[in-house]
């Protein structure tokens, strides 16, 4: 922010921060005293519960499930599970007794040993994740990476070993970030899907083993092409830190995290949301994972030209509680969407001047660029101009990852070649426009430094506007992106509770403090 | 050859349009001209290009060329390609089934609403099933609408109600059952290995369960649905590509009024 090229005035900036600093602290103050079903899933996969049952029911929802109809969740997973461990039975052991129905945790005796019968698996579990975070430095530092803006694009065939196919590929051509896109549907389920998977439908169900089988992939090709190529995911839905975990552990590089979009988007109670993203992002932070966050949402629905202070706002938002989870701004790849109406006179200026914008806001966030979809139309020529200009945009004002947009968005999910169409594009216009932020600057007083001025005015105000509300209400007023949530409804308000006097998860401060 | 190169007489071009025998134009009548491209499994090379004009021979087209090639990873090859199209349909004999009606715009729609119904409509709209778009029911429903066409929340003599994505049948009915829908608006944008066909077609096996089917006017859209399509489902139409909330409320009132 000390040489805006915008003209930003860096104390809106300041205000912008601040009320979305409060926003945030009021969310963590409700959030501490809570856990949900989704995080004690977490802790119990942490730990190194895995697998499935008879039934295939995933062994962390056997447990949880077991506590939660017994009404002592609140007193937290690990301290039961740290009963049967004082026992002599590891974590798995116990599921497994509990699976079986040969255990029944509530039963146990009280032993005042239990937190030290945990921490050896709790110290693998840190160790293993740091292990996996060494792991992509030192492929950063001996292979090497992609020139920022990172080209991301994605898969989605249903079935991973057709993916792994699809990614080698695109990495072959020049892809940095491949995503593996998620079967349409996932994030409403209550339980990760267990093995490796062949059928999805728009992408491929997100399972720990189809993780452990992309990485794999991509580390081989990586070293084929001299090149760290980082693997992508969907931490959001109902799994949201669940989620977190699995990619922990198996390396992922990115993870999609947005704190409201499951609200907004999939009406998931915005308690349950709430707390599960604070664990998703303490665990992406420790893991050194990338966060994504959702705003391009906004703009499939709301106009891009009038909204575009709700994007802001969320960017902001995103990042005070990110901070509160300990995730640094290196990690943070906040999201923003080149969304506008192809028709609008001047588009390009004004896109130009939110993504300048976006990118002095946040000096070292980076930033997750969305390509055009909403005005993608089955006119792929077009379509190939559109990504284009996005594209200009991405090197002019430096994003972070890009997200290449595909000529064929609207009718299928990417063809081979497809990808390569999109890649062939960026890589043309981010080598041939390289320096060009560097060379050009904004008129004073002209339509780009305006319009950008425009935006965080607007901005300024709706974060007040919450901050004055509080998050929840705000959300149950429909002030944010004109969706209305009620506090009690939605999906999965069922899984959240207060934490009681036991309750333990030496996870969080473990990985806010572990280097 | 120099002569007939840069002569600028004598063309034998052809210029015979025949409805019964239509072909492909490039820049002249009957030419076939198209343009395709694809990718082969095969390794980029002299026998790779061989393939793809085989293959475009077997498709119909004579005169195949290959005018790009690039192996995209190891043993797959991408082309360009042209090639005359040999094929002809007649244009005279063909019959697409469309949704009928007169099409109005959002005040002639809201006016005809007011004469011959007297009351606003209720219409009630989803992506429903596991689909997460809303992309599609919202140009159709939201205020703003797409393309400089409003959505049917904006019309005076519509009461509309967009439930969002990934709503289930069974709470799409309850809905419908509740608000006292007179139209069912359903939006499907995932089509991959044909999941929306069984996501309607269980809608329309559920409202005929409940007694309900012949009681609302069932309309789906999206971009891989077609009328002839909706209609072999059930549904009373379908609206695809470039339809907008000015066609479905049109077709919705005139529906009504009938009714």
């Amino acid at each position: 922010m000390k040489n805006s090229k915008l003209g930003l005035d860096c104390a809106k900036v300041a205000a912008a921060r601040a009320a979305a600093a409060n926003i945030a602290a009021a969310v963590q103050r409700f959030v501490e005293r809570r856990s949900t079903v989704a995080v004690e899933r977490t802790l119990c996969r942490l730990i190194g519960i895995d697998g499935v049952d008879a039934n295939g029911v995933p062994l962390p929802n056997v447990v949880v499930d077991h506590l939660h109809e017994h009404g002592v969740l609140s007193q937290g997973a690990l301290y039961y599970i740290g009963q049967s461990v004082a026992t002599g039975r590891s974590p798995q052991q116990t599921a497994g007794a509990v699976a079986c129905g040969e255990l029944a945790l509530t039963k146990l005796p009280a032993t005042p040993n239990w937190k030290e019968a945990l921490s050896p698996y709790i110290d693998a579990c840190i160790e293993r994740i740091r292990k996996n975070r060494e792991r992509r430095e030192n492929y950063i530092d001996t292979l090497g990476e992609g020139a920022k803006p990172y080209l991301y694009v994605i898969v989605a065939t249903g079935n991973i070993y057709e993916d792994v196919i699809q990614a080698q590929a695109a990495a072959r051509q020049g892809a940095d970030v491949i995503a593996v896109i998620r079967t349409t549907g996932q994030s409403l389920l209550d339980y990760v899907p267990y093995g490796a998977t062949t059928e999805g439908f728009g992408g491929t169900f997100a399972t720990q083993e189809n993780f452990r089988i992309m990485r794999k992939a991509l580390d081989e090709v990586g070293e084929e092409v001299g090149r760290y190529i980082r693997l992508c995911n969907y931490c959001s839905g109902l799994c949201m830190p669940e989620i977190a975990a699995m990619g922990a552990l198996e390396g992922l590089d990115v993870m999609l995290n947005d704190a409201l979009y499951g609200i907004l988007f999939r009406d998931i109670n915005m308690q349950r949301t709430l707390v599960d993203q604070f664990t998703s992002r303490v665990i992406n932070g420790f893991a050194g994972v990338i966060i994504n966050t959702g705003e391009d949402n906004y703009l499939t629905t709301a106009d891009a030209v009038e909204q575009a202070h709700t994007v802001l706002a969320s960017d902001f938002i995103n990042e005070q509680l990110a901070l509160c989870a300990g995730l640094p701004e290196e990690q943070m790849g906040l999201g923003h969407a080149f969304e506008m109406d192809p028709e609008l006179e001047n588009g390009f200026l004004l896109e130009l001047a939110q993504a300048q914008m976006t990118r002095e806001i946040f000096p070292k966030a980076p930033l997750k660029y969305m390509p055009p979809t909403k005005f993608m139309t089955g006119n792929i020529f077009r379509g190939h101009i559109q990504d284009a200009l996005f594209n200009m945009i991405g090197i002019w004002t430096n994003q972070g990852i890009q997200l290449l947009g595909m000529p064929t968005e609207a009718i299928h999910t990417p063809f081979m070649s497809d990808r390569y169409l999109s890649i062939e594009n960026a890589k043309y216009i981010f080598s041939n426009m390289r320096a060009i932020g560097d060379e050009v600057e904004f008129k004073e007083g002209g339509l780009i430094r305006r319009r950008a001025a425009e935006v965080l005015d607007k901005t300024v105000e709706l974060l007040q506007t919450i901050e004055h509300e509080g998050l929840f209400s705000a959300l149950e007023k429909g002030i944010f992106a004109d969706v209305k949530r009620p506090l009690e409804g939605g999906k999965g308000l069922a899984g959240v509770v207060e934490k009681g006097e036991n309750y333990y998860n030496p996870f969080i401060e473990r990985m806010l403090n572990t280097k | 050859m120099s002569g007939g190169l840069y002569s600028t007489s004598n063309k034998d071009f052809d210029r015979t349009l025949d409805l019964k025998h239509v072909k492909p134009y490039g820049d002249t009548m009957n030419d076939g001209k198209v343009q395709l491209s694809f990718t082969l499994p095969v390794p980029a090379g002299d026998e790779a290009m061989e393939a793809a004009k085989q293959l475009i021979q077997k498709m119909g087209m004579t005169n195949p060329q290959i005018v790009f090639m690039k192996e995209l990873t190891e043993g797959f090859t991408f082309v360009n390609c042209y090639g005359n199209c040999t094929p002809t349909v007649d244009f005279t004999t063909i019959h697409v089934p469309k949704v009928e009606g007169t099409h109005w715009d959002m005040h002639e729609c809201d006016d005809f609403i007011r004469t011959h119904i007297g009351r606003p409509i209720v219409v009630v709209g989803a992506s429903t099933g596991t689909d997460a778009h809303t992309v599609g029911i919202d140009a159709i429903m939201n205020m703003k609408g797409f393309a400089g066409h409003y959505g049917l929340e904006r019309y005076d003599m519509i009461e509309a109600h967009n439930l969002g994505s990934q709503v289930p049948n069974e709470e799409f009915i309850e809905a419908a059952k509740r608000l006292k829908a007179d139209a069912l608006l359903v939006s499907q944008t995932v089509t991959q290995k044909d999941v929306h066909i069984q996501n309607l077609t269980e809608l329309v096996e559920m409202l005929e369960a409940e007694g309900m089917r012949d009681k609302v006017i069932l309309v789906c859209g999206g971009p891989r649905i077609t009328h002839e399509l909706a209609k072999e489902l059930g549904y009373d139409a379908g609206f695809g590509m470039n339809s907008y909330a000015d066609d479905v409320a049109s077709y919705v009132a005139q529906q009504l009024a009938l009714r």
